[in-house]
């Protein structure tokens, strides 16, 4: 269970919101919405506790997500506007090692499975410089399909995407719920999620 | 603890072999460097003993503050870095591994190279030899300490300027002990002195100076 607690924030000189409460459950899926600038990636990056809150507190667990630390991060997969792959790996070492950092385990035959699942297959060892823009995003998408951790943190994740993988991402986001895990994501474009329970915070 | 440092090495290791310019760069820099002064000078033997350990040094000084701009940078750029800092583990060890493979690819290729160079010098056998043990020893503390400065000019414009003006001062110690150490085999006093004193440096920022600048990370992750 995901709990924010009267947020506030303050990006420089203005402040982007305050009074921020919200509750979600195991199961359930926030969708963020508001213009650009109205603090929706700043929500995110507080949720990650990368960013500390000017008022107000986000429990995970019903513990706040500061005292815990290290056990809030074994919790949490995050998924950022910019890829975090190496354009000198390849796809398929650009997964293990994103595997190994975040202490999973993930075989080889499992990353190449999930290559294959955003369409990657017969380029898992070419270097990612070489890929276009749509192909890096769907190898760092590609770090989605064997997640395990309950709770995924996305930040406009169909940007780039064409619309066949824009369904396939919405059914692995519906497959995290039916799992019992949680989602905060971030978009512009609304998708239909087919399974759990959608709720909608509009940032203003 | 220890698989997250050794994750980070491999990695960064691992992208270091598929950039091999950057290191290759950095190397000749310093042989460069360091070969200019017997040029230079010419052929007096008794002045290039007196400079070598000097000339070496600064010129090892220097060749690591060329990697340095990149250690943080490219991370930061294409977002890994946050990826780091969400591992659930302390960010102070990941940054000790990041330290660790920034002194395999740039501090032990120049101690590796240092005798080959003392030569020029017309430094003695026992000379080379505390030479190249004070810049293995002394080395990883340039690493350590250059991290802190990498970690706090991230993302700044013309950070690679405020970064040397930043380390630069930092690494007198190191610059101290590991020059006098060849200086003091050199007059025949025996270095062993000045290496223990380069070790505890080293130890001291190879151990705390991964979490000074893991809080620096934080704050220019914010």
């Amino acid at each position: 269970m995901l709990e924010a607690d009267n947020l506030e924030c303050v990006r420089g000189e203005r402040r982007l919101f305050a009074g921020l409460n919200f509750k979600l459950e195991a199961g359930e899926l926030l969708y963020l919405q508001g213009r650009n600038g109205s603090g929706k990636t700043s929500l995110l990056r507080m949720l990650i506790g990368l960013l500390p809150p000017e008022a107000g507190e986000i429990r995970w667990q019903g513990t706040s997500i500061k005292a815990q630390g290290d056990d809030f991060r074994a919790d949490l997969c995050y998924l950022g506007h910019l890829n975090a792959i190496k354009e000198e790996l390849t796809p398929l070492e650009n997964l293990l090692a994103a595997a190994r950092l975040a202490d999973e385990d993930l075989s080889e035959d499992d990353a190449l499975d999930a290559l294959e699942q955003v369409g990657l297959a017969g380029r898992e060892d070419l270097a990612c410089k070489y890929l276009s823009q749509g192909q890096k995003r769907r190898v760092a998408l590609a770090r989605l399909v064997k997640e395990k951790r309950p709770l995924w943190i996305l930040d406009e994740p169909f940007v780039a995407l064409d619309t066949a993988a824009v369904d396939w991402l919405a059914g692995i986001i519906s497959g995290h719920l039916q799992r019992g895990g949680l989602a905060v994501m971030t978009t512009h474009q609304l998708v239909n999620i087919p399974a759990g329970t959608v709720r909608e915070l509009r940032l203003s | 603890m220890f698989r997250i440092i050794t994750a980070v090495i491999g990695r960064d290791l691992k992208l270091a072999m598929r950039r091999q310019a950057d290191i290759v760069s950095a190397l000749f820099f310093f042989i460069i460097v360091v070969s200019l002064f017997p040029l230079g000078i010419g052929p007096e033997p008794d002045l290039l003993r007196k400079l070598a350990p000097g000339v070496l040094w600064v010129a090892a000084l220097l060749a690591t503050m060329l990697s340095l701009p990149r250690l943080f940078a490219d991370d930061h750029r294409d977002g890994t870095l946050e990826q780091l800092a969400l591992a659930p583990h302390p960010l102070g060890l990941v940054v000790t591994g990041k330290v660790i493979a920034h002194w395999l690819v740039s501090g032990l290729p120049l101690a590796l190279i240092a005798p080959v160079l003392g030569i020029q010098f017309d430094l003695s056998a026992d000379a080379l030899i505390v030479l190249t043990g004070a810049i293995l020893l002394g080395t990883p503390a340039l690493s350590g300490i250059g991290a802190i400065g990498a970690a706090l000019t991230l993302g700044l414009r013309g950070g690679g300027v405020l970064l040397s003006l930043l380390v630069l001062p930092l690494y007198i110690p190191v610059l101290i002990f590991g020059a006098g150490a060849v200086d003091a085999t050199v007059t025949g006093l025996g270095g062993e002195g000045h290496l223990s004193l380069l070790a505890a440096i080293t130890f001291a920022s190879v151990g705390f100076a991964p979490w000074a600048t893991a809080a620096a990370l934080k704050i220019a992750l914010e």
